[in-house]
């Protein structure tokens, strides 16, 4: 299960979408969103997607986990939209015989999502709004104080 | 040939649109695309770290384009 979505994450249904008699052990990875980065006190956090190749991407990267370990079930969900603080904007399942494998291939497949997949955040905090990992960006507080 | 281009993120905010379509001589690559949208789009940011993709898969700048693709002007990605 590979999906793009506007409402709440459902861990219980990705966690059922990998369920498999023959896994052992299976990871669940959360991201929530946080309430402060890199100084900012953050309010809102908003995402974009390109939906159809978000999703062809995340496949490629389940099956390079297929590849590279003998993983049962992938599942990758990421939220898009307004995400309100503490709720998850992203979860990745993978099941496998082993724990060894599941932990390996989850944390893999976090942060292979994470560095490919044409997602983008914007975080809204007080005095601004910045795209996170865009060269430009506005300055934080302290910059402001320094600058004037 | 004709491109449909899409933009995302701080470059669509940038362009004020999320998607246009662009002609281009036979042959064209994904670099003289992006050199064109520089000249369209004055002061849109299409710096190495801006990365393109051609009907959803990620390409290099010397990658050949043909009629009816659809690229993708792919910034820095930050989902999770």
């Amino acid at each position: 299960m590979y999906r793009i979505t506007d409402h709440i994450i459902d861990t219980q249904a990705l966690l059922a979408a990998v369920a498999r008699p023959e896994a052992g052990g299976t990871v669940l990875f959360v991201g929530t969103t946080r309430d402060h980065n890199e100084g900012h006190v953050v309010e809102r956090l908003e995402y974009e997607a390109y939906r159809e190749m978000a999703v062809t991407e995340m496949a490629r990267i389940g099956d390079e986990i297929r590849r590279r370990w003998s993983v049962v079930e992938v599942a990758m969900v990421h939220r898009i939209g307004v995400v309100p603080i503490g709720e998850a904007s992203v979860a990745v399942a993978v099941a496998a015989a082993h724990r060894d494998e599941a932990f390996a291939a989850c944390r893999f497949g976090i942060d292979t999502l994470k560095a490919t997949v044409p997602i983008w955040k914007k975080e809204f905090y007080v005095g601004g709004e910045r795209w996170v990992g865009a060269c430009h960006r506005h300055p934080t507080p302290e910059e402001r104080e320094v600058t004037g | 040939m004709t491109v449909r281009v899409l933009f995302f993120a701080y470059l669509r905010e940038r362009a004020g649109t999320r998607e246009t379509t662009v002609e281009l001589p036979d042959g064209a690559s994904v670099d003289d695309l992006r050199r064109q949208l520089r000249v369209r789009y004055e002061g849109l940011d299409l710096a190495d770290n801006v990365r393109m993709a051609v009907n959803r898969v990620y390409v290099d700048n010397p990658y050949v384009l043909h009629d009816n693709d659809e690229l993708a002007l792919i910034p820095p990605v930050s989902g999770g």
